[in-house]
């Protein structure tokens, strides 16, 4: 295949890139490519989006400019956080926990949370969920606690009374 | 599971085409996806091509054994001709990302395409249930059980802060996305969609053109998405996007009542022309037939015109599509030659005869 550009040598970069569900697929070779890169960087959908997102706190921006500048580096599939910001996606699951101190804010921006609340998948028992879906409606009581609904504050309370003995009941059967 | 030939699925109406069910009028579809990765996985993009073909061959041999998949066939992405791929994406079971780099890439789909689940997209797995009409609850039903199926025979990559980890941190959490396809040509016409847009946008959600180039929509079809996916639980996610959708239908009524009332005339003069030219026309592109084909629609929904269903309508707004009408008349046919079959085709279809 040859190059877009010039038309003239063998493409050996392929792009692709999707944005609002339209596809642009662009075939460089490679001296056209590095001419291209500048002009590639401010034509970049989503992933901008969130490089965009990430770069902020004077912390992040202190990092960038230390001489090893990467960041946190994933251990198992060895992922920088740099290149992350580069490409906006993940390289596997250990990642969200080689970044995580990142990971809260950048969350938080997109997702106005950083911490699930939702459903959990099946691992054989059912005691850790409850503990965990516990520890959250704790925390939920203190914050009603905190803002002063005790009506709301009430109710939480017998919730989480309720679920303290569901726990204790399946431990005793699991004993 | 079973075999599946495409030729075959050429002639069969989607489900989600029925053009049936609550507030069809104004709701085209309904889909409701999740996204997973098996743990102890590199996510497809990271992987090496030995990790993708054990993920691609796990999930098939789960799959094979799963009671709530016993009907439904499995593609292998590189099996299938480049028409195909474009065949699939249009029919709305796999994205555009799937249908390029296509080793180790594989697609199931259900009886009635109902369901559709991708297999190493950007996350390893990609699962939707596409319905006609509003249908939110019931296609989470539909996913959540898959989900909850699947999870016994595998594991996927889960933190419990977290949530479910995906590719994207925009997926992060319960991997859920939930969008309705809507048509909105009362609020369009009237300038409102500007304002629909703005109120979206505060709500955690997201509205964008369905078809046609940029923001600018095509047939005033648009799609409404959540776009948070993380610190709120999936019924809640689910009873936001419902909320926002009635509030959005709602408004539409209103102002297709105002059009009937107020602009009775210059409405029917729009819809009248556009079933004229839509009918007759023997040279016709996609874009000029989405435009009619809404202007049409609104005739129906209001009774100013008669004789055609709105199952016919989407039946051409899916029939008109470049790879279904290379399959349709089984060649490769030039962006001209496509003009002139989509044109045949639609006076197929609604034509009077002439």
């Amino acid at each position: 295949m040859k190059c877009d550009e010039c038309g003239i040598r063998e493409a050996a970069i392929h792009l692709t890139e999707v944005v609002n569900d339209k596809v642009t697929k662009l075939h460089l070779c490679e001296q056209c490519a590095r001419e291209k890169s500048k002009e590639m960087q401010s034509h970049f959908g989503l992933t901008d989006l969130i490089s965009g997102l990430m770069d902020f706190g004077p912390q992040q921006r202190q990092e960038a400019a230390s001489p090893r500048g990467k960041g946190p580096t994933c251990g198992s599939c060895g992922m920088s956080y740099s290149e992350f910001q580069k490409f906006g996606k993940l390289g596997c699951g250990k990642c969200y926990e080689a970044f995580e101190d990142k990971f809260s804010s950048l969350l938080r921006s997109i997702h106005g949370s950083d911490k699930h609340i939702g459903k959990m998948p099946f691992r054989g028992t059912s005691v850790v969920p409850e503990q965990e879906k516990m520890r959250q409606l704790k925390e939920e009581l203190e914050a009603l606690i905190r803002s002063e609904e005790f009506e709301k504050a009430a109710v939480m309370r017998d919730r989480i009374r309720e679920l303290e003995e569901t726990v204790e009941k399946h431990g005793e059967d699991g004993s | 599971m079973v075999k599946m030939d495409l030729n075959d699925l050429v002639n069969e109406k989607s489900e989600w085409l029925r053009g049936e069910g609550p507030r069809s009028d104004i709701v085209m579809s309904t889909r409701v996806r999740l996204a997973r990765n098996l743990d102890g996985y590199p996510f497809f993009s990271r992987a090496k091509d030995e990790q993708r073909k054990n993920v691609l061959e796990k999930l098939v041999s789960v799959f094979k054994k799963n009671d709530l998949l016993k009907d439904a066939a499995l593609i292998r992405i590189k099996d299938i001709s480049e028409v195909d791929r474009e065949f699939l994406v249009e029919r709305h079971l796999m994205s555009q990302e799937h249908a390029v780099c296509v080793e180790r890439k594989g697609l199931v789909v259900g009886k009635g395409e109902i369901l559709s689940i991708m297999i190493n997209e950007e996350d390893h797995l990609r699962m939707q249930i596409l319905r006609s009409a509003l249908n939110i609850r019931e296609a989470w039903t539909a996913i959540d059980a898959l989900d909850t199926s699947l999870g016994k025979s595998l594991t996927f990559a889960y933190s419990n802060r977290f949530g479910y980890l995906t590719a994207c941190p925009t997926n992060t959490g319960t991997g859920l996305r939930a969008s309705v396809m809507l048509h909105l040509p009362a609020l369009e016409m009237t300038g409102q969609i500007e304002k629909v847009y703005e109120a979206i946008s505060k709500l955690g959600l997201t509205i964008r053109g369905f078809y046609g180039e940029g923001s600018e929509a095509a047939g005033n079809f648009f799609q409404i998405s959540n776009q948070v996916a993380l610190g709120h639980s999936e019924g809640d996610i689910l009873d936001n996007l419902e909320r926002v959708i009635n509030r959005t239908i709602s408004r539409e009524e209103q102002t297709r009542g105002y059009l009937i009332d107020k602009k009775k005339r210059e409405t029917q003069d729009g819809i009248f022309r556009s079933y004229g030219t839509l009918k007759s026309a023997r040279i016709i592109t996609s874009r000029e037939t989405i435009k009619l084909l809404s202007a049409v629609r609104l005739g129906v929904d209001l009774g100013i015109i008669s004789g055609i269903d709105t199952s016919s309508l989407n039946e051409i707004l899916l029939l008109m599509h470049p790879a279904h009408l290379q399959k349709i008349n089984s060649k490769q046919l030039s962006s001209h030659e496509r003009d002139i079959k989509r044109a045949d085709m639609i006076r197929g279809k609604i034509g009077g005869g002439n």
